[in-house]
């Protein structure tokens, strides 16, 4: 049957098709939706793991038990996950293991826009790129047999144009291979140095195969036009490129990026007069025709940054880019902001109001950065608020320490903030960490974490209960506050910046979106009362603006929070629709 | 046919993605190669937000670019004027006229440009404004205004109104078909 389907979508269809019955891991954009997909299958055993360094160490055991299995995670979560991927390159695998790393050029919902075709090539870990649905489909199928037929892990890259965008695929029906039982093989599975000395070369023999299977298996199909021009591409770049020349030139889609072919590439490159690699982000596939020797041009024409589209590849080769037209008027810009009724929006302005300094960490928080509340000073990656706190008070003594803290979210917090809370407890810094717990993973569109009580299809879990841990790792002082209660977060950033000793405090109300959470109405304002003094402009929500001189709120947006009533000196807001 | 594209644009959290579901699935109905586009993420939260749609016999790029635009639909007025630079000459953009402040706006560093439906059509393009959510609130739910556009969108389109029903009848629930098909039909006769 044709269905219209999103790249994620189709790749968890590909791993039901495929017989995988193990899924473990953490949402990250743009990858989440392969596993929440893949969650609708009551045939997989699905969960979310608080990292992707444990959702990938899990699916090993899995594949260990002779299960086909899968994790999923962006691309910086393969950062995390890079310890456990290293080495699987050299234990192999008992069953399939298929690992979906999506990348996000042009950093639509990342901190930065690596390539993860590096970590492929690091960890000499074949990788397939999938450039539309149907695709997806078809290589998690293909990824499971390559990594039971060459015993290796198999890395599927996406990225957010192939995994966000919907397109048409064919399915078919769930064929579960025979389960292959655990069989104890020390050589082959305990990484000590006198065996992992044995299993390197197996690895290089591997990657050698496979590239001679790359040579001629199809995956990389040459699609001959016109021969003047050449073009070496893959993933959305191929989609871009067709959309521009069709068949006036010929193209080489590669759908294997690691290792890539060799001999193929140099037939390709002797039919063709001028020869091109269209690439998003690093040059990796023009260095390795370079390093064929082979003349070839493309970093030359086309940026490291971002995404590319039709218009940048028909500017890039000569052609004219097609143009619209643009009103003079400057348009506002508009960024993302925190949602109405968002309970960080309080915290924040808080740590704002005491000119806190604010390590961040990821999540919906980091608009807490964006101007009026600008109350974040830092942001790097997972856990890195609690880390960094420990060193920047450590190094700056009680000046740094009287008045910074850090925020975490409740899943951050699970995902890597603990083993800094650790550092902080045992090496004592006067460190006051803030958990924001909205009780969800928000920014990735509300996923339950190991604090929720939750799990990934909605039935009651096991759940991690924030004040004990932070008690059992050492912290005296733990207290939890409403962020919608301004007074109560004043005095408790107050105090805890006072005190000599490390400390948290729980930030505690849902997130805003979810379903089960009750609304008050929209507040209203009282024109007559209100003089224009802009107090509830401070706290940057999207449905309190000034009109004609008083404040306004929209009534299609407030949940009836109450924090902007709370700033106001005369008492102007008033609760229920005017 | 040569391939046509559909930009639906607004700030996120409007309900975009069923109008973008509905006509993906209407024209997947009519056994065309289709691709819809879009980002999740951090830009939904109130951000400016985007979704291709592009069809015909054979559709590569996922994305719409700078003057390939036929349509633009816009949830919101400041958007239609953001992305007109996307619309091809000659395309026409279905617009509501709801106007959402930005938070430049809100904090006073910049100002929500005036009339521009007008400014838009001086600059020569084609531009039908109307006013969904009112439209949506008379159909019974202000939550309508996605398919308001679509019915709007439906008067351009070269498409019986039963293909148009039937794709509804697939994705919209059944206890809000009869709401729906009221809010598209407002839509496309306003």
């Amino acid at each position: 049957m044709k269905e219209l389907m999103l790249g994620n979508k189709a790749f968890a269809r590909g791993l039901y098709e495929a017989g995988c019955c193990f899924v473990s891991s953490y949402p990250g954009t743009p990858s989440t939706e392969v596993t929440e997909e893949a969650a609708k299958y009551d045939e997989i055993y699905c969960e979310w793991a608080p990292n992707e360094k444990v959702a990938m160490e899990a699916v090993f055991g899995a594949s260990l038990a002779g299960k086909r299995a899968f994790c999923g995670m962006k691309h910086v979560g393969l950062n995390v996950a890079a310890d456990p991927l290293y080495t699987m390159s050299y234990t192999g695998v008992n069953g399939g293991v298929v690992i979906c790393v999506a990348d996000d050029p042009g950093m639509h919902s990342s901190q930065n826009e690596q390539d993860s075709r590096h970590h492929a090539i690091a960890s000499k870990v074949p990788m397939l790129e999938p450039s539309d649905s149907a695709e997806a489909l078809e290589y998690a199928k293909l990824a499971f047999k390559l990594s039971e037929d060459y015993d290796t892990p198999v890395i599927m890259k996406m990225c957010t144009r192939v995994a966000h965008s919907q397109s048409v695929v064919e399915t078919s029906e769930r064929v579960v291979p025979a389960d292959k039982p655990y069989e104890k093989n020390i050589p082959k599975y305990v990484m000590m140095p006198g065996n992992a000395i044995r299993r390197h070369p197996f690895v290089e023999e591997r990657t050698e195969k496979l590239r001679e299977w790359s040579e001629t298996s199809g995956i990389n199909r040459v699609e001959m036009g016109g021969t003047d021009m050449g073009i070496i591409t893959s993933s959305t770049s191929y989609q871009y490129v067709k959309e521009v020349f069709g068949d006036k030139v010929s193209v080489l889609k590669l759908g294997m990026v690691n290792p890539l072919p060799v001999k193929l590439i140099k037939d390709f490159a002797a039919k063709v007069a001028e020869l091109y690699v269209v690439e998003e982000l690093d040059p990796i596939i023009e260095d390795h025709v370079k390093a064929l020797g082979i003349k070839v041009s493309g970093k030359d024409k086309l940026t490291l940054l971002g995404e590319f589209s039709q218009n940048m590849i028909r500017e890039a080769f000569g052609e004219e880019a097609k143009k619209g037209t643009k009103l003079e008027d400057q348009i506002p810009m508009r960024p993302p902001v925190m949602c109405a009724g968002c309970p960080h929006r309080g915290l924040f302005y808080t740590l704002n109001k005491n000119k806190c300094t604010v390590m961040g960490d990821i999540g919906c928080y980091t608009l807490g950065a964006v101007a009026p509340l600008s109350a974040i000073d830092m942001t790097l990656c997972m856990g890195a608020s609690i880390s960094a706190i420990h060193g920047y008070n450590k190094a700056g003594g009680e000046e740094n320490a009287s008045k910074t803290v850090a925020v975490i979210g409740d899943s951050t917090f699970m995902h890597s903030g603990m083993t800094g809370l650790a550092n902080v407890a045992y090496n004592q810094s006067d460190s006051t960490i803030i958990i924001l717990d909205n009780s969800i993973t928000g920014m990735t569109g509300h996923q339950q974490n190991p604090t929720t009580g939750y799990n990934i299809k909605g039935d009651p879990a096991g759940k991690i209960d924030l004040e004990a841990l932070c008690r059992a790792m050492g912290f005296n002082r733990v207290r939890v506050v409403d962020p919608y209660d301004l007074k109560a977060c004043d005095q408790a950033v107050k105090e805890e910046l006072a005190a000599k000793e490390p400390s948290v405090i729980i930030s505690r109300r849902p997130c805003a979106l979810l379903k089960y959470v009750k609304h008050k109405a929209p507040l209203s304002v009282n024109a007559d009362k209100c003089v224009g003094c802009k107090s509830c402009m401070k706290i940057g929500c999207p449905a309190v603006s000034i009109k004609n001189g008083k404040a306004a709120i929209d009534n299609t947006l407030c949940v009836g929070c109450g924090v902007c009533s709370q700033l106001c000196p005369v008492g102007a807001f008033e609760e229920g629709e005017a | 046919m040569e391939t046509k594209n559909v930009m639906i644009v607004g700030v996120g959290g409007q309900g975009s993605l069923l109008a973008s579901k509905l006509l993906g699935r209407l024209l997947l109905d009519e056994g065309l190669d289709v691709k819809v586009s879009e980002v999740h993420g951090m830009s939904q939260r109130g951000g400016s937000v985007v979704t291709y749609v592009r069809y015909g016999d054979k559709v590569y790029s996922p994305v719409i670019d700078k003057g390939e635009a036929d349509y633009i639909v816009s949830f919101e007025l400041l958007e239609a004027a953001r992305w007109m630079e996307y619309l091809k000459p000659g395309g026409q953009i279905v617009t509501n006229i709801q106007q959402i402040d930005p938070m430049p706006v809100i904090t006073g560093a910049q100002q929500y440009p005036e009339d521009l439906v007008e400014k838009m059509k001086a600059a020569g393009v084609k531009v039908d404004a109307i006013d969904c959510l009112e439209l949506a609130r008379q159909a019974g739910s202000a939550k309508a205004v996605n398919i308001v556009l679509m019915g709007r969108l439906s008067h351009y389109f070269d498409m019986p109104e039963d293909s148009w029903y039937k794709a509804m009848e697939a994705i919209v629930p059944a206890k809000f078909l009869e709401m729906n098909k009221k809010a598209f039909g407002l839509g496309k006769d306003a």
